[in-house]
């Protein structure tokens, strides 16, 4: 049995960058919290993903609460007593070719319209101030101005470091194996003894899946391991992070010259054995990739490589928000691989909606509700 | 034995694939070879022998008696692992291993050869990499002038090459004297060794004698040490090293009975044993285990020496130091068991033929405990007591750092510090910061080496270049097209 009150009035299930962030806002509310991890703070995916902090290229679904996170970012210390890294330089995305281009172009008239407006044109000449050591064949692209990078190891443990400051009790190491109805309350039964409370926040990642089947409300989550690989220092040669149009592949080079390189291909995970297995063939696409377009990284040597676990929804997009089926529980989870820059934003949303009832975030398109078989 | 020198000459995939050609792995391919089975023995040294018979077919020193009779018995080794049908890929470095999800239960295997990459298939491995010197981080110990005794034995054996100018030797442990010995008859101008074995030791260790004193360590180390000791300027209990000097070493500052006293000095060599090479089984999903005794991670391996992942062994001392011959007994042993798992041997003829060889490893190893409690270092050398004191050569972290994070911002283990300090992130892969930095969470947070862990470490195990990974076959069949 671990110490500490086994009662309060939120318990946080996950301590990657949405619990620590969910727990820490609940307890800036008043509310005790307690919050429950089966490893450490960020150990899987908040962890030990590529660390952007992106507004550029994502659905519209997601911008308000990424705008709502944006906000926080920017003055992250004030939040959490630690910069976590943060840097902005600007995220660009690349067009490859003229139809590239053209499809960039709908897309922030598109965004336009529905008046966002984080995302610019820029042409062939900016991107090579931008990005010099792009191919030259390149004819443009996009960027978010605001964008930028952190260390997400670092910002989730500053998360939970805050929030265990404000009285909340963290749990690390403690699993969770079943929660069920108890009267008013929810029972979350562990590995080291129950804990109760009137709400209850479904955070769980690559894990989240079986905590929603738990509660009746089963889904459609695919568990990936999302690979990365990081070179050793090079001369500076980028400032923003660069996404391509067409392909996989995001890239980023960090303040001491290191050259991480990623951008979505998969190896194989095994969430039961906290493991994964690298796909060398894949990464190999991604070196081929990153040949091809910027001839300064030839020389580059990789020092390391590694895959995070992620939970994935077949619309890439996060559940967020109440149950369609019980009072008191608040699903927050199926990132799809890019919920590192929502954290922030996300848990105060989330907090908002479990204090008050309501946000005026809006999150439509994002509840549980959309999957059938949930209901 | 078939040398392959290109890389598009190797198989798609080998019954057996071993890392490593020192004793262990020299042994384990001999053997398995023997026993019929598609061997590749992948090293990453131009000649076979490892570390102990570095160079032993290739070496310019001929005068024998500057290495010594135990160096030269590793010919035997490799003169057994040329007759045999095994495939022999020097200069090959392997840099990942993992399973493969195609095909459960064997592996796919990273390597480069001569500026390519390519991914094989293996049903067995057997990882024989040895060991590595335990890090000994005093202040100053990233000047010019300071390095391994390792490194400077590896200058010998494949160069005949010796430290220049006044040399110091400090440290512990049975290599400290091999070292000494081998370089003064090499003709390095020895002014003192510095014995930094705790005092204390004797009366830990005491209790481990009787195995000791029948074991067939205490001949050869006696007269080693009886030999060396007479000869060299030899200062025993010393409780503190710093080596100084402004641009490059000028002198080693050395603390003993209270006293410190000033050495000049134009190299100094450091050495506290040695400890197993732990990256790439680290790599693979291996578990580890804290060795008290030899304090210390080790790959946690059963009698056959198979490790928790099914289908990858650990010869040699990789998997627990127990010295070259040891080594080359594991590697035969792992051998069999290799077979025996690819139904080559019945379990019946694997332990009969494996029983004489098994004996004689008992006999081999009786009397290591002794050597292991009494050449523990000191504290005060595993985690420096000093805070400026740097612990990570690749992002140059210091002890202070270190101790700060793991009191002020509650970090637990090495991992969650890398993303603090990024220690352990630079191409080194925390071969040189690893075991002190888990010391120092230990000691600041008032727990064990064993409860804090080790780093989880990430393939490459050594690093790859964009341009190998990037020309690396996208599938078995385009290697196919290219070989024809």
């Amino acid at each position: 049995m671990t110490s500490g009150p086994r009662s309060a009035d939120v318990i946080v299930i996950g301590a990657g960058i949405h619990g620590c962030s969910t727990a820490l806002h609940c307890a800036m509310r008043g509310l005790s919290v307690v919050l429950i991890e089966k490893d450490h703070a960020g150990r899987h995916a908040s962890g030990v993903n590529a660390g952007g902090v992106r507004q550029l290229a994502r659905h519209v679904a997601e911008i308000p609460l990424s705008d709502a996170s944006m906000e926080i970012w920017h003055r992250i210390a004030e939040l959490v007593d630690d910069d976590c890294g943060f840097t902005s330089d600007g995220q660009v995305m690349v067009a490859e070719d003229e139809a590239d281009l053209e499809a960039c172009r709908d897309r922030v008239a598109d965004l336009n319209l529905r008046g966002f407006r984080h995302e610019e044109m820029i042409d062939a000449k900016e991107l090579r101030a931008l990005v010099p050591a792009v191919s030259e064949t390149c004819p443009g692209g996009v960027i978010s101005r605001r964008d930028g990078a952190a260390i997400p190891l670092r910002a989730t443990q500053a998360f939970k470091r805050k929030a265990e400051s404000l009285g909340v009790a963290v749990h690390e190491g403690v699993r969770v194996k079943t929660v069920r109805r108890d009267g008013a309350d929810w029972r979350v039964v562990t590995d080291a003894g129950d804990f109760l409370a009137p709400r209850i926040v479904n955070a769980a990642g690559a894990w989240a899946d079986r905590i929603a089947a738990d509660l009746g409300e089963p889904v459609p989550l695919e568990p990936i391991a999302l690979m990365l690989m990081i070179t050793a220092p090079m001369a500076a040669f980028i400032k923003p992070v660069v996404i391509l149009r067409g392909r996989v592949l995001s890239f980023k080079q960090f303040d001491n010259g290191t050259v991480l390189i990623g951008g979505g291909h998969r190896g194989t995970p095994l969430r039961d054995e906290n493991r994964t297995i690298l796909d060398w063939r894949k990464l190999a696409i991604s070196a081929r990739t990153v040949w091809e377009l910027f001839p300064i990284m030839r020389d580059a040597t990789i020092v390391r490589a590694w895959a995070g676990i992620e939970g994935r929804m077949p619309d890439d997009l996060p559940v967020f928000g109440p149950s369609a089926r019980h009072e008191g529980v608040y699903h927050q989870f199926g990132f799809s691989a890019h919920g590192f820059q929502l954290g922030p934003g996300a848990g105060a949303v989330m907090a908002e909606i479990i204090a008050t009832g309501r946000s005026n975030v809006p999150i439509d398109g994002l509840g549980i509700g959309r999957f059938p078989q949930a209901h | 034995m078939t040398p392959v020198s290109d890389i598009a000459a190797l198989a798609e995939r080998y019954d057996l694939v071993v890392v490593g050609a020192g004793p262990a792995g020299l042994s384990a391919a001999a053997r398995a070879a023997d026993l019929g089975l598609s061997v590749l023995l992948a090293d990453e040294n131009p000649a076979p022998g490892g570390q102990i018979y570095r160079a032993v077919t290739t070496t310019p020193v001929t005068e024998r008696a500057v290495l010594g009779d135990d160096y030269w018995r590793g010919a035997d080794i490799v003169a057994r692992f040329e007759r045999a049908a095994a495939t022999y890929a020097p200069r090959c470095t392997v840099w990942s291993l993992t399973d493969d999800p195609a095909a459960p239960g064997t592996f796919e295997i990273g390597l480069s050869l001569d500026g390519k990459a390519r991914i094989i298939g293996a049903a067995q491995v057997i990882l024989a990499t040895g060991a590595q010197e335990r890090p000994f981080p005093v202040p100053g110990w990233t000047l010019p002038g300071v390095m391994t005794a390792g490194a400077a034995q590896i200058a010998l054996k494949s160069a005949g090459i010796v430290p220049s100018g006044r040399t110091v030797i400090a440290g512990c442990g049975p290599l400290l004297y091999l070292l000494a010995s081998q370089l003064a008859a090499a003709g390095t101008e020895i002014v003192a060794v510095l014995d930094t074995t705790p005092r204390a030791n004797w009366l830990k260790a005491a209790a481990a004698l009787p195995d000791f004193l029948r074991s067939p360590y205490l001949a050869k180390g006696m007269k080693l040490m009886v030999a060396t000791r007479a000869k060299l300027r030899f200062v025993s209990g010393v409780t503190g090293l710093a080596a100084a000097g402004k641009d490059r070493l000028t002198e080693v500052e050395v603390a003993r009975g209270g006293r410190t006293e000033t050495i000049a000095c134009d190299t100094l060599l450091l050495h506290q044993g040695v400890i197993p090479s732990v990256n790439l089984s680290n790599a693979a999903g291996c578990a580890h285990d804290f060795d008290e005794a030899q304090h210390c991670f080790v790959p946690r391996v059963d009698s056959w020496f198979a490790s928790s992942v099914e289908g990858i062994a650990i010869a040699g001392d990789g998997a627990g130091i127990g010295g070259a011959e040891s080594a080359a007994l594991r590697g035969e042993i792992a051998a069999f068991d290799a077979a025996r798992r690819l139904g080559r041997l019945t379990p019946e003829e694997r332990d009969r033929q494996a029983a004489p060889i098994s004996a004689e490893l008992e006999r081999c190893l009786r009397g290591r405990r002794f050597l292991d409690l009494l050449y523990r270092p000191a504290p005060q050398f595993l985690s420096p007591p000093r805070d400026d004191t740097i612990i990570c050569r690749c992002e140059e972290v210091t002890a202070g750092q270190v101790r700060d994070a793991a009191k002020r911002l509650g970090v637990v283990g090495p991992n969650q510090m890398k993303a603090f300090l990024r220690c352990g992130m630079g191409p080194c892969q925390g071969r040189l910061c690893g075991p002190t930095v888990v010391e120092l969470i230990a000691e600041t947070r008032g727990t064990t080496p064993a409860e804090v862990g080790y780093y989880r470490l990430r393939p490459p195990v050594k690093p790859v270049t964009l341009a190998e990974l990037a020309a690396l076959p996208a599938t078995e069949g385009a290697v196919k097209a290219v070989v024809r």
